[in-house]
């Protein structure tokens, strides 16, 4: 059945909801066509997704899926994928619901290396309420809620990856279409947690960071001699606060997800008709 | 001499007391004795008091009572603590020779053993295994053959080599002989007898996680809390060889998560916490519950609230479990009543979750979760094990539950409530589910009609699951009398010794013990035939009671235990008598 997916039988017949111009569109139709390109259907794929715009994520494509509670769709994901290891597992989230209320999630699924890929819809400002200061948000952000700015750094999702034993970091922007494609393409087809932060503009409350901001600051690392296998060369780009990356920053060619390093081979959802065999055993320890 | 022993160790945390009391407990149980265990600790790795109680008798046993026959004591305040317990004859075994133990006092009427336990051990090989030699004292003090103690010994030693469990048996001969040659045998007047019954010795935890693998479940996920760990210890290093997993995730919120991740993937699925755990993850019950995961969750109760006194038993969580999560959502509460049923139970738990596509919260309490007790190994028949996994549908079956355009419908409105539901990978399946008001499909609605209906499907599974299972209380006395007292959870050891005591004092009661707290029996008939209702529970304000007088519109009477410490069968029916006559 795969080899005849196109991307589209991803597509639900739900509209999204998104405000025109928004950058979750790009950010969706990539997601949708790397799923494709990787040979998966909607019947072995499972979409996680977080809570606010892009947790709309799950509603608009069309697979198994589950909306989750505010910033706990890692641990969901990791539990869908390490009971069924056939499926593909893709999760979705935004910079709040990834950085703010799921950054201890995030560190220990970035160590608990699952295979499976997360991708963040990284607008720096949370949308769905209306305009507030997000984790990525400048340091003089001016908003509602932070009228004078956050006055804190915001967080870097790339070092912290990084920082937590990440084996693929990676960033794309969402209006880039190919490249974002190729981007998450490569995220799916890593063996392990494969990071995507994904710059995915909010046009009605973020006028600072724009389409235009990134496509003007934007540095491809296709573009120059870059080598992501090299942890050292990564540290230095993600710690970089003259300038953004775009493209896969540091992969760990060697890694083994988690599934394999705990001989998890097989779906979880057969149960014998009684105990299992042998089960007997378990009682006769306690004699 | 009592038909029953109560022999007890203790000192500091980091003395070896729980790993000595395992020992003897096991020597008992492959004797052929019933034993039921307590302990008694504190929230710390070393220092401060801490005992490990065992009683036994040749007859079932399923409490505590006041009372202590022989001590080890490794401190004073090992002496001090259970003094009240002691009695004329008890026998103290203690080293003299130990710094804090030279000056220390033994009460007239009770007999003190000094056994220079420590020196004994180093003859024997090191004095790591002053416990032991101590063992070996008690054993020459009950007149309970030794060798029973040497399959304990390797038991407990095996692992580390024939050498180290040959070192330990010599120990326990020391300590023996030493007793045997310095003390009169009239002073030591107790005898354990033995039979050839096989038993087995578990706790409440560990007949949780077995219950679990017998039940089929495949993951656990998990984070450490006193009294709730021993199940994620039990299920680690075991599920695997049924292919199951254990995960220690990063927090409660995370472990109950990938719990519901593994349950959407259709795995048996379950995660265990206690009362603090409980109230991180109720902010996923009520997603659990609108997308109609199956999972049980487990929440094995200590003292609250917040940080309590996390050592200690109560049964304060109930009214958290029957109303906690906002908005309303349906629920199963199962509460087992004694170790066995820590294990039927969450076989039930894991079936009732399917077939209902709810979430169970399975009640245990800390007294169910580190009393260990003797059972027939047939109390834990696998073969009697059933699974019912409820309305799975495959790949041919999916078409009947399909809209025109060939869409999936997870939450379809049928008459029971139970909607069809597919595991991922099965082809025409693709569904989201969402915390979200939903249509059949499963996706967003807020149209005023689907939601009535969403609500009434989910709250009808409830309705039909009371029609069509069995929740009948556990009854146990007179069923003529006209007193009943009703209780849940592990208070029905007690209570069920409370009767013979209660007996003497020409006090005849009916008791009903209920494992299922919602839904729960109708017991409303056997309140209007009652001419006194007593509600026995530890908490405070009786919140079972609460819910019983709410059913029946009966005022109920109310015995409440809530300093820490389980009911014990003796000081229960002393409270029962009063009440019934207050």
């Amino acid at each position: 059945m795969s080899s005849q997916v196109r991307f589209t039988d991803f597509k639900s017949d739900k509209q999204p909801t998104w405000c025109p111009g928004c950058g979750d569109f790009g950010t969706m139709n990539g997601m949708m066509k790397a799923l494709a390109e990787t040979g998966n259907d909607p019947d072995n794929t499972f979409v996680v997704a977080g809570i606010g715009c892009s947790g709309k994520i799950g509603t608009y494509m069309h697979s198994y899926a589950i909306h989750g509670v505010h910033g706990r769709a890692l641990p969901v994901g990791a539990g869908v994928k390490m009971a069924n290891p056939e499926l593909e597992v893709m999760v979705a989230g935004g910079d709040g619901d990834g950085y703010s209320i799921g950054a201890g999630h995030f560190v220990h699924a970035v160590r608990r290396n699952v295979d499976m890929s997360y991708v963040v819809m990284d607008n720096r400002i949370y949308g769905l309420t209306k305009g507030q200061a997000s984790p990525t948000s400048r340091e003089d952000f001016e908003t509602a809620t932070t009228p004078e700015g956050p006055k804190q750094p915001p967080v870097n999702p790339l070092a912290l990856a990084l920082a937590s034993g990440a084996t693929f970091i990676a960033q794309s922007f969402s209006s880039d279409a190919l490249r974002h494609q190729e981007i998450v393409q490569r995220a799916v087809e890593h063996d392990g947690f494969g990071f995507v932060n994904v710059f995915s503009p909010c046009v009605t409350f973020n006028d600072v960071d724009t389409y235009d901001y990134f496509r003007d600051s934007l540095v491809d690392l296709d573009e120059e001699d870059y080598d992501p296998t090299d942890r050292e060369a990564a540290k230095e780009r993600v710690l970089d606060a003259d300038k953004e990356y775009m493209g896969v920053l540091y992969q760990d060619e060697d890694s083994v997800p988690y599934e394999a390093q705990h001989g998890l081979d097989s779906p979880m959802h057969e149960v014998d008709d009684g105990a299992p065999e042998g089960a007997m055993d378990l009682v006769r320890e306690f004699y | 001499m009592p038909a029953d022993f109560n022999w007890a160790i203790g000192g500091e945390a980091g003395d070896g007391i729980d790993s000595t009391g395992k020992i003897f407990a096991q020597a008992l149980s492959r004797a052929g004795r019933h034993v039921f265990t307590s302990k008694d600790f504190a929230s710390r790795i070393r220092g401060g008091y801490t005992a490990y109680k065992v009683r036994t008798s040749v007859d079932r046993v399923q409490s505590v009572v006041d009372r202590l026959d022989v001590l080890i004591a490794l401190t004073p305040r090992t002496i001090d603590e259970n003094l009240e317990e002691l009695h004329e004859g008890s026998v103290i075994i203690y080293d003299g020779e130990r710094t804090t133990m030279q000056d220390v006092e033994i009460p007239d009427e009770m007999v003190g053993l000094d056994v220079p336990l420590k020196g004994l051990a180093e003859e024997a090989g090191g004095a790591i295994m002053r416990n032991v030699v101590a063992l070996g004292a008690a054993c020459a003090v009950t007149s309970f053959p030794i060798e029973n103690l040497d399959s304990s010994l390797k038991k407990r030693f095996g692992d580390k080599g024939q050498a180290i469990v040959e070192n330990n048996k010599e120990a326990a001969r020391k300590g023996l002989d030493y007793v045997t040659e310095e003390y009169d045998e009239d002073d030591l007047g107790y005898d354990l007898d033995t039979t050839d019954n096989d038993y087995v010795l578990l706790n409440g935890d560990e007949a949780i996680g077995m219950g679990a693998i017998a039940a089929g479940c495949k993951f656990y996920a998990g984070y450490p809390i006193t009294p709730a760990t021993d199940v994620m210890t039990y299920l680690t290093g075991r599920i695997e060889r049924f292919g199951g997993h254990v995960v220690q995730a990063e927090d409660e919120l995370a472990a109950i998560n990938l719990a519901l991740g593994a349950a959407r993937s259709g795995a048996r699925s379950m995660t265990a916490t206690s009362g603090p755990g409980i109230d991180l993850m109720t902010e996923t019950f009520g997603l659990i519950a609108t997308s109609e995961t199956p999972l049980v969750i487990c929440d094995v109760m200590r003292s609250g609230p917040s940080t309590g006194m996390p050592t200690k038993q109560e049964q304060g969580d109930l009214n958290t479990l029957l109303h906690g999560g906002h908005g309303e959502v349906p629920r199963f509460i199962l509460a087992p009543t004694t170790v066995a049923e820590c294990f039927w139970k969450t076989v039930e738990a894991f079936n009732l979750a399917e077939q209902y596509q709810t979430p169970v919260y399975l009640t245990s309490d800390l007294a169910l979760a580190v009393t260990e007790q003797t059972f027939e190994p047939d109390a834990f028949d696998m073969d009697a094990v059933e699974i019912e996994r409820g309305n799975v549908v495959d790949e041919e079956s999916i078409g009947d539950h399909q809209t025109e355009q060939e869409q999936f419908k997870p939450h379809e409105l049928t008459e029971d409530g139970v909607s069809p539901r597919a595991f991922p990978g099965t082809a025409g399946g693709a569904h989201m589910s969402t915390g979200l008001e939903h249509d059949e499909l499963g996706r967003r609605t807020e149209d005023t009609e689907m939601r009535v209906k969403q609500v009434d499907k989910r709250d009808r599974k409830v309705a039909t699951a009371r029609e069509r299972e069995d929740w009948s209380p556990r009854e146990f006395g007179n069923p003529d009398a006209e007193n009943l007292v009703v209780s849940w959870g592990s208070n029905e050891g007690a209570l069920v010794e409370a009767l013979a005591f209660l007996e003497e004092d020409g006090v005849d009661v009916r008791v009903l013990s209920v494992p299922y707290i919602f839904p729960r029996p109708d017991l409303s008939e056997e309140f209007e035939a009652a001419e006194e209702v007593v509600v026995v529970e530890c908490n405070a304000t009786g919140q079972f009671a609460d819910v019983l007088e709410h059913d029946t519109l009966t005022r109920v009477k109310r015995i409440n235990k809530y300093n820490g410490v389980r009911f014990k069968a003796d000081e229960l029916a002393t409270d029962i008598k009063e009440t019934l006559s207050a």
